[in-house]
């Protein structure tokens, strides 16, 4: 069933000593369809239940990382505040989060959270943190803290939350403590083409105009999906611009020898998901890490792995910050290549 | 498009004007959703030769709706949906509904919003209204209808809106002063506009002339697929011809004919079914592409728009 393991706190900073059990490399969502790396939108629908055991079960994936991604969470708001920010208009689009996740998540995990609506007034239980909150749904001064900060701190992954206005999106309000490079603080705000201006050859393929048009009409309670990936040295939720002093340096650290142990593939399982009440765009962006070391134990997703590397064209090795350690990562995937 | 529809039950059926017809929905199963201010739904109507779909906007409070409440006018070029509703629906009736979308929803950033109905164009800001109050927005409603065929829920309007509640009924003779209402709007006023055509280019037209930036002008008008003359849809990937009559839209006869086209608003209005031409001349009655993208003459909108030649052959 639920592979959480509630005891131990793993670190994605300092020592590392984050891992994957068994179970959990199996159920990674390895992101790649063919061998020949190529760029699509490659959106789907999130029907829901998903394949069971997989992370497409459930609106909100829980797994054995939630209390160390939850841990994670806290110590990075405690360094930045500025990692959660809702715009005065988002707040009933943060009350329309707080109804998704809290009514999803204790129908998916009855053993982990439970909730009781009487009326207006909600009372909340989230076991593995233990909490215990009651509240007036809506009523934002009845919170411990803000309602996208109270709830955002109870789930993996970061949330986005767009607003919608004449058919486009704004990222008006958000919590994210474990980005691939992007910063809460400078794109809030921001329309959907702007936010994604650094994205390079997508442009000239009209690839966000068919976007855009999409994600504007996702309709009520038929939320989609995509995977976007990336690599990341060392098992690092937090690469955010603002922390690039302690993790840029990171990735000159790589040598032939280990990485293995040091390259992680960094997979977002990204769903959009439409509020009821506000008409905003929820974006959950839940980020999976796998060593490379782990990866290769299914010989298929090594093969696979070693071919896209290879094929990867130049500007995306660059966007994504692969540079300098990206011919030994290729160099070393080749062994589980048998056509080499 | 029969995929996630909701049940719904007739709870009650009301004349709230002359030509103008209130249904109340309740839910057949589960509890209908909340929705956001200014949203719509597509209404499923199983005539006797052909399944209207129209598009409604929802009246009722979004923020926990115990029934969804919608209003028809009576078209007086009905190709057969408000028809539909005015004489075949009845109390008890179950219908099918589309889940909530919203094309029309507040700029809740806005300093100011200035609500401009034009008759059945009230219904989106029965909506709205609620949720302004909650939030305690800066608004004002201004109404104008035809009291021999329009003007439902003035009354309580009046009643619920006080001061910001102002009424123009052109059968007694009373005229809105689109220009004095547009110079009054301080910076950051936000202008909606729901109703006929012809309300919405002259306040487009007025705001242009007076230059409010057209960020700050929205308007939504279900443009309902008007007759034409019949012509032939050809189907690029299957070879398949499919005839339109008439009184049939491109996407109806595409539908009758099994083909699926994306499709959301079936107005004119969401660029969902955006189709590219591939031979033949279309004619443009959409409000979503620009003047550019229609002079090109390589894609259609098949909800509202047919064609000039005789024949269309879309990459469908």
């Amino acid at each position: 069933m639920l592979r959480v393991a509630p005891t131990k706190l793993e670190t994605f900073r300092d020592d590392f000593t984050y891992s994957n059990s068994r179970e959990a490399i199996e159920r990674f969502p390895f992101p790649f369809p063919e061998d020949e790396y190529s760029y699509s939108v490659n959106i789907e629908p999130h029907t829901l239940p998903g394949a069971a055991g997989s992370v497409n079960e459930h609106l909100f994936d829980i797994d054995e990382h939630y209390l160390s991604e939850m841990a994670e969470r806290a110590q990075v708001l405690k360094e930045n505040p500025k990692r959660c920010l809702a715009m005065p208009h988002m707040e009933l689009a943060c009350w329309d989060f707080i109804d998704r996740a809290m009514t999803t998540m204790a129908a998916d995990y009855p053993d982990y959270f439970s909730l009781q609506k009487n009326g207006e007034q909600w009372h909340w239980q989230n076991k593995l943190l233990q909490l215990d909150d009651t509240f007036t749904f809506g009523d934002s001064s009845t919170l411990p803290c803000p309602p996208l900060e109270y709830m955002g701190r109870q789930v993996q992954g970061d949330i986005a939350l767009l607003d919608q206005r004449d058919g486009d999106l704004f990222l008006d309000a958000g919590i994210v403590t474990c980005p691939a490079d992007w910063s809460l603080a400078f794109d809030a705000g921001m329309s959907f083409k702007e936010w994604h201006g650094p994205v390079p050859m997508a442009h000239e393929m009209g690839v966000f105009e068919r976007a855009l048009k999409y994600l504007t009409a996702i309709p009520l309670g038929r939320p989609v999906r995509r995977l976007n990936w990336t690599l990341t040295v060392n098992a690092r939720m937090d690469t955010s611009p603002e922390t690039y002093p302690m993790w840029g340096v990171e990735n000159r650290s790589v040598t032939a020898e280990n990485v293995g142990e040091k390259v992680y593939l960094r997979v977002e399982l990204q769903v959009l998901d439409r509020m009821a009440r506000s008409n905003a765009l929820m974006f959950s962006i839940r980020t999976y890490l796998i060593s490379m070391n782990d990866l290769v134990t299914n010989k298929d997703w090594a093969r696979r792995m070693h071919r896209v590397m290879k094929t990867l064209p130049e500007p995306l090795i660059e966007y994504k910050g692969l540079t300098h350690y990206h011919p030994l990562l290729v160099d070393w995937l080749a062994q589980y290549d048998p056509a080499n | 498009m029969s995929e996630g529809l909701i049940e719904v039950r007739v709870a009650s059926v009301a004349d709230v004007a002359p030509k103008i017809r209130e249904f109340r929905f309740t839910p057949v199963a589960e509890a209908l959703p909340p929705f956001s201010p200014g949203a719509h739904v597509v209404v499923e109507m199983p005539g006797a030769g052909k399944t209207y779909r129209n598009a409604y906007s929802l009246m009722s409070d979004p923020f926990n709706p115990e029934n969804y409440g919608i209003a028809v006018r009576l078209q007086d070029e009905s190709r057969g949906g408000s028809v539909f509703m005015h004489t075949q629906v009845k109390e008890g009736d179950v219908l099918r509904i589309t889940p909530p979308a919203n094309l029309f929803a507040p700029h809740w950033a806005a300093k100011k919003h200035i609500l401009l109905a034009g008759g059945v164009g009230i219904t989106p800001f029965m909506s709205y209204l609620p949720e302004m109050q909650r939030r305690g927005a800066d608004y004002e409603l201004h109404y104008l209808f035809r009291s021999e065929q329009t003007g439902a829920y003035r009354d309580e309007l009046k009643k619920a809106l006080g001061e910001r509640f102002f009424s123009y009924d052109s059968d007694a003779g009373e005229k809105c002063d689109v220009r004095a209402l547009l110079a009054q709007g301080a910076p950051g006023t936000h202008i909606y506009i729901c109703g006929p055509e012809s309300l919405i280019h002259a306040v487009k037209a007025e705001a242009e002339a007076m230059g409010v930036p057209a960020g700050f002008i929205h308007y939504e008008e279900f443009a309902a697929p008007k007759p034409g003359k019949p012509f032939t849809v050809k189907v690029a990937s299957s070879g398949q011809e499919v005839a339109v009559s008439a009184d049939d839209s491109m996407l109806e006869a595409l539908e009758a004919a099994g083909v699926e086209v994306t499709n959301m608003c079936r107005g004119g209005v969401c660029g969902q079914c955006v189709t590219r031409v591939l031979e033949g001349t279309p004619e443009h009655r959409d409000d979503f592409l620009s003047a550019a993208e229609k002079s090109r003459n390589d894609c259609v909108m098949p909800c509202v728009s047919r064609a000039v030649t005789d024949s269309l052959t879309l990459d469908l």
